[in-house]
This record gives structure tokens, C-alpha cells and sequence, in this order.
């Protein structure tokens, strides 16, 4: 393990700021698809009670990276992640670590709205069932309603919570799915380009809900849209083969990039 | 050079969209050609069906009729009880021999008592009206009911195959020539019992539940016990074969590592669906009676042949409907925290029971109709003649399986058997098509749920 407190001071050096509510931090990570060396040395900080964008051109990693932090990637036979992610001090990729419990807390929510095909409320009440998390019915109706209501769906749906939750619409579903990932009381939401299947409607329903999770989770959006990287991001990491070439608050790297390449890329020159 | 570049090339010719040019009307030729080939194919292949349905069902529905006497018998005790006790010990002695007098004697009464003309003036000239089996019949009826000694009981008794036949235009009066079994005067005392209602053909249920019977006794043979033979085959492939090949496939699938050793597994579990059935015969009989000494001609033995040779269908159908799962199911799984094993069997083997299902019933269909491993492992010859007494008999006494039923009949000289054969060969169509309706059914409720 790592001297976690030394760590904790050189963070607090290299971003020279005062030490904020730090969620999630990578170190040194490298990420092989056999013979692709596709992440390249990748150090960033997530903090808690944010949402952290990670843009980048189509293949640059930001998908792969973002599946590292809740080791998604493990499903993956040729992928190798090596380096250090912390989740509260501690190393996810540590050999004590069950992925398992590590996904309960760090939820993910899809590019494709993919429902259970079953109804809407045993999607939600799926993740708490297996983790225990009810105790008896009144309980896990409660859970339901709840992350119904934080997804922002509850009004929609609370009359046919018995209907398959593949009968809803595409935006609809996305919200069941995020719904779905709050469900398990997850302290970070990684949400890999949650509305590149939906129309601007329900893209702005579900933007104005990663507004709102932003109140007690951390969110980590990965999106191809700058726009959106904009809208909904406290801080924004540019990712481009593999690097994360500059990382930061979001009104800086659009207005006052450091890197040339990140202006071409949000000037449109690149990408 | 390059000025050549420069000039405009030709204008297209104009042309109007009201008349086809040539090459649109080439291309709707090969077009319309096509289709032709393919109604031609269509039709052909319909046509083939249409043949085969009807040869089937004209030359098989006769089997499920039969030609029955009905004759009073009377029941002598002078014959079949000679101390007079009733007791059965007693009774029992006298064999099927102190029988056939007695119901040759009712039907000659019989003819008699109906006034019709014949020649035939001897009691034994009766016997090549009725079968073999009538005084079997009889004297089963006897023994299970000794009281009615001295009764004079009515009974349906089988007419004799040729008789049989001759209702079913089978044997005529030139084809009896040179038939030792039965003379045309036989054939018009028939048409004369006929027109008395002493004879008559009717359904027949013991040739869909009875057991097989001998080489001379077409008549009274049935399918029965094979079919508890196939049966009790049919739960050894599918109480072994589902489990095993569902569980390969799930691990070969959703846990197995991608090397070269699951790449091996995997080319020889395809290959094996290609294997000759045969060879799985020769293979049970070296494994499972000589070396493991299973009984022969034994159910248990044929479903484990038969298992080996569904299970490479059930893997290859089960894996092919677990990948077609969408990938993207297993990950919302994995997302909020399940286990491999709980995205699995929560998710991904739901959506693809339909697919397993089909494959699963389609593999046991093929077992079902499967001849050749059993005639390695002795499941075909004279053996069904017996029902099992119980579950244990059922999977371990010999017995046969319908193919190699109706193979073993239609092996058979007399021409009776050759129509028993097409009869037996609907009855398997029935069930086969039975377990693909059975099959439909469960698909459609499976995607339902969704």
C-alpha cells in the first residue's frame, strides 16, 4: 500500500489547493489491451460532491479509463490495469478488494439505456436485493420510490411500476437506469456518454438530474460533447491516445486551455 | 495531356424514366428469374412433404384398425377344470392347448347358428380364421375370473392376419393360391360372418398400448411397450443431457478463460455433432456394458448412448443463444454490483431459456428417432414383449425403442408386419411432433415474461 498520508500531502502540492473532500485518485495507471498500450500514465483526482467530465476524441481512452474506476475492465480477458486507484484511501486494485463489493459503491450507468427486461420496479429493487440492503418489503418499496424520485422519473412511471421497463422511452430509460444505479447507495456515479442515444429532450432531463446527484455523489461523466462537458461539469479532464493531456476546473480549460492541443480539440481543429 | 483532362466528357443522352433501358430490364430478368427458382425450390420441396405424409398415412392408418370376431365361448369344465376344486393351481395347468377347441368350437357354432353355407365341416377348419392369441386371450380371462367355469362368455378375439388382411385388401382370393394358412372357402365363410356381424374391423387400441408380438402373429403386435421403452430413454437424455450440456455451455460461455484449451474443447465439442451415431453405439456398448457391465438392450444404457450423442447439439444451441444475450444486460448486472454467477442466472440465462429450450427439444427429437446406436447395444430384435413392472424395470429390464420397433417389423416376412411398420411410424411422427408444439409453447411463455 501506499504511504497514504505522503500521498495525500503530494496531491495536495501538485494541485495547490487546499485539501478538498478528495473522493477517488489514480496514480501511474497504464491500461494494455494486449499489445495496445491504450492509457498511458494517467493521474487525476476525483472529488466528492462533483462532477468530473472526461472529454477527449473518439478512441482516446476516456471509456476505458472511466471502466478502470470500478473495474469493469476485470470482464475484459486481455485488458491489464496496472498503477494505483484509491476510493477513500484505499487501492481498488488491491488483491484483498472483491470488484463486487467495490461496484456496489461505485455505481455505472451505460451509453445504451440498458433495462433489465423486466419490470420497472425489479430493476430497481434488483441491486438492493442482492446487496441486502432491504430488510423486508415496506423497505425495499421505500428504496424504490426513492431512487425513483432522485432519478427523476417517479412521476412517470409510479402508476405502472409493475410494466416492463423496456416499454419505456429511450430517455425515460436512461433515467431508470441511473435510477436503478442510485438504488444501491453508491458514493460515485460513473456515467460513460449517458445521453449519445437520447434527443435533446431527454438530454436535458437527464443533464439537470446529474445537476441535482451532484448533492451527495460524486459523478464522473464521460462525454462527447464539449457542450455538455460545459453545462454539467465542476472540472473536466481532456483525454487524446491515451494521455490525460491537461485536467482542471471546467471554465478554465474552455476558456484558458494550457495545452495546444486541448484549444484545437475544443476549437474543433482535432477530434 | 493534361488539356485532354480539361474537355467536358460526352453529355449523358437523355433519356426518359417512361421507357426501360436495357440494363434495368436485364437486371428485373435475373430478378424475376430468381424468384422463379425459388417457388420452383419452394414447390418441390412441398410436393416431396405431400408424398411422404401420404404414403405414410395410406400405408399406416390401416394398422390402427383390426379385424375382431366376436364369439360365445363356452367355458367347459369338463376341458378346463377336470377335478372340479376351482382351484386355480388346477386351472392354471391346463395350457393354451386345452383352450383353442373351445373357441374354434364357439365359432363354428357361431356359423352355424347363422345358417351360412360352407364346406368346412370340421371344427379345426376354424383355426385359420383366428389368431394365435384368442385362446391366450381366453384363458387369461379364466384364470382371472374362475367362477365363470361353465359360463358361456362372449369375447372380441383377433381375427387371424390373413383374415385381417383380407379386410384390408391386403389378401385376395388369387394371392391365397398357394397359401398354405388359408383357402378361399375360408374367405367366403369370412364374407359370410361379415354379413352375419361376427366379424368386424374396428379400432384397435392394443396396437398403439400392446406389446410386440411373434413372427406368426402379426395381429396381435403393438407398440406399446416400445413406446415406454422410448420413454423411459427420452428421461435419461433429458434428466442427463440438460444439465450437463447447459452447465458446459454457461462455463464455456460466461467463465471459461479464452486460451488455447477452451479453443480445443470448443472445435471438439463441434466436431462430435458430426460424429456418425453409429459410433456412439460401438462406443456405449465397449464403455457402458462391457467395461461398466449396465444389462443389455437396457433403456439406461440407450439414453446414456444417446446422451452422448445430444449433448454436443444442446452445448453448440444453448452456447449460440447465450451469446446472442446482449452484452449490454450482463454489464447493467456487473454495474450495480452482481457477481458473475448472479448476472448470470438472474439475467442472461432467463433471456436465453427460449433458445435452450428449442435447442434442448430439438437435440431429445433427434435422440427420439435414433436407430443405429441401438441396434449396437442389442435394443433392437424380439425383445418388447413384456411391459416393465415399475420405474426401476422400466430403465433397466430390456426393451426397445420405437424406430428400432418399427425397424424390427419391418424386417419382418409377413406383409402384416410391413403395415404395422407404417402404423408405427405415424405414432412417432405424433410424438415428435407433439414435443415440437410442447417445444413452441414453452418459447412463446418464456419471451412473454418480457
Amino acid at each position: 500500500m501506499l504511504d497514504v498520508h505522503s500521498h495525500r500531502q503530494e496531491i495536495q502540492k501538485m494541485t495547490d489547493v487546499d485539501l478538498i473532500d478528495l473522493k477517488m485518485s489514480a496514480r501511474n495507471v497504464q491500461v494494455h489491451y494486449g499489445d495496445t498500450h491504450a492509457i498511458k500514465d494517467v493521474d487525476i483526482d476525483i472529488e466528492a460532491k462533483c462532477v468530473t467530465a472526461f472529454i477527449g476524441p473518439s478512441g482516446c481512452g476516456k471509456s476505458t479509463f472511466l471502466r478502470c474506476l470500478n473495474r469493469m475492465n476485470d470482464t475484459i480477458d486481455i485488458c491489464r490495469v496496472t498503477g494505483d486507484i484509491l476510493l477513500d484511501d484505499e487501492n481498488i486494485y488491491d488483491k484483498r478488494v472483491d470488484p463486487v463489493q467495490l461496484r456496489a459503491k461505485v455505481g455505472m450507468v451505460f451509453q445504451k439505456p440498458n433495462p433489465f427486461p423486466k419490470s420497472i420496479y425489479d430493476n430497481i429493487a434488483y441491486g438492493p436485493r442482492i446487496h441486502g440492503l432491504a430488510r423486508n418489503k415496506a423497505e425495499l418499496d421505500d428504496i424504490v420510490e426513492k431512487s425513483l424520485r432522485r432519478g427523476a422519473i417517479w412521476n412517470e412511471v409510479k402508476d405502472r411500476l409493475h410494466a416492463p421497463g423496456t416499454g419505456l422511452s429511450g430517455g425515460q430509460q436512461q433515467r431508470l437506469c441511473i435510477a436503478r444505479a442510485i438504488a444501491t447507495q453508491p458514493e460515485v456515479l460513473l456515467m460513460d456518454e449517458p445521453c449519445s442515444a437520447l434527443d435533446p429532450i431527454a438530454t436535458a432531463q437527464v443533464e439537470e438530474l446529474i445537476d441535482e446527484l451532484r448533492q451527495e455523489y460524486s459523478v464522473v461523466i464521460v462525454t462527447h460533447s464539449m457542450q455538455q462537458a460545459a453545462r454539467v461539469s465542476q472540472k473536466t479532464a481532456f483525454f487524446h491516445l491515451g494521455n490525460l493531456v491537461e485536467f482542471g476546473e471546467t471554465s478554465k480549460i474552455f476558456t484558458n486551455p494550457e495545452d495546444p492541443r486541448t484549444e484545437s480539440y475544443i476549437t474543433g481543429r482535432i477530434g | 495531356m493534361t488539356d485532354a483532362s480539361l474537355h467536358t466528357p460526352e453529355p449523358r443522352k437523355k433519356s426518359s424514366l417512361m421507357t426501360v433501358n436495357a440494363r434495368t430490364k436485364s437486371r428485373n430478368a435475373s430478378e424475376t428469374r430468381f424468384r422463379m427458382y425459388g417457388i420452383a425450390a419452394v414447390a418441390a420441396g412441398v410436393f416431396f412433404l405431400v408424398v411422404l405424409l401420404t404414403a405414410i398415412l395410406s400405408n399406416g392408418v390401416g394398422a390402427f384398425q383390426q379385424t375382431f370376431i366376436t364369439v360365445e365361448v363356452f367355458l367347459d369344465p369338463a376341458k378346463l377344470d377336470k377335478k372340479g376344486g376351482r382351484e386355480i393351481e388346477n386351472i392354471k395347468k391346463v395350457s393354451t392347448f386345452g383352450y383353442t377347441p373351445l373357441v374354434q368350437q364357439a365359432l363354428f357354432d357361431a356359423v352355424e347358428a347363422n345358417g351360412i353355407e360352407t364346406p368346412l365341416t370340421k371344427r379345426k377348419d376354424m383355426k385359420a380364421l383366428i389368431s394365435a392369441s384368442a385362446a391366450a386371450q381366453v384363458r387369461d380371462y379364466v384364470i382371472a375370473n374362475p367362477e365363470q367355469i361353465g359360463e358361456t362368455v362372449s369375447f372380441r378375439v383377433l381375427a387371424s392376419s390373413r383374415v385381417d388382411g383380407y379386410f384390408k385388401d391386403r389378401v385376395t382370393r388369387t394371392s391365397v393360391a398357394r397359401d398354405k394358412n388359408i383357402k378361399p372357402v375360408h374367405l367366403d365363410l369370412v364374407d359370410g360372418l361379415q354379413a352375419a356381424g361376427v366379424i368386424k374391423k374396428q379400432f384397435n387400441i392394443d396396437f398403439i398400448v400392446g406389446a410386440d408380438a411373434s413372427e406368426s402373429r402379426a395381429e396381435q403386435a403393438g407398440m406399446g411397450v416400445s413406446i415406454l421403452g422410448s420413454l423411459f430413454m427420452m428421461l435419461v437424455v433429458l434428466g442427463l443431457s440438460l444439465p450437463i450440456g447447459v452447465a458446459t455451455s454457461i462455463y464455456l460461455e460466461e467463465f471459461a478463460p479464452q486460451n488455447r484449451w477452451t479453443d480445443v474443447i470448443e472445435v471438439n465439442i463441434s466436431n462430435l455433432a458430426a460424429v456418425p451415431s453409429i459410433v456412439f453405439g460401438i462406443l456405449g456398448l465397449a464403455v457402458f456394458i462391457q467395461f461398466a457391465h449396465l444389462p443389455q438392450s437396457a433403456p439406461l444404457v440407450g439414453g446414456l448412448v444417446l446422451t452422448l450423442m445430444t449433448l454436443p447439439t444442446i452445448i453448440i444451441s444453448t452456447r449460440a443463444s447465450l451469446k446472442s444475450v446482449p452484452p449490454s444486460i450482463r454489464d447493467a448486472a456487473l454495474g450495480i454490483g452482481a457477481s458473475k454467477m448472479q448476472a448470470v442466472f438472474h439475467h442472461v440465462l432467463p433471456l436465453a431459456m427460449p433458445g435452450i429450450l428449442t435447442g434442448t427439444i430439438i437435440g431429445v427429437a433427434q435422440a427420439l428417432g435414433e436407430t443405429a446406436p441401438l441396434l449396437l447395444i442389442g435394443m433392437v430384435g424380439y425383445i418388447a414383449t413384456n411391459y416393465p413392472d415399475g420405474i426401476g424395470a422400466g430403465f433397466l429390464d430390456p426393451n426397445s425403442a420405437m424406430p428400432a420397433q418399427i425397424y424390427e417389423w419391418a424386417k419382418r416376412a409377413d406383409p402384416a408386419y410391413y403395415e404395422r411398420a407404417w402404423g408405427g411410424i405415424i405414432i412417432l411422427l405424433v410424438f415428435l411432433l407433439t414435443m415440437n408444439i410442447i417445444a413452441i409453447i414453452l418459447r412463446r411463455r418464456f419471451e412473454r415474461r418480457w
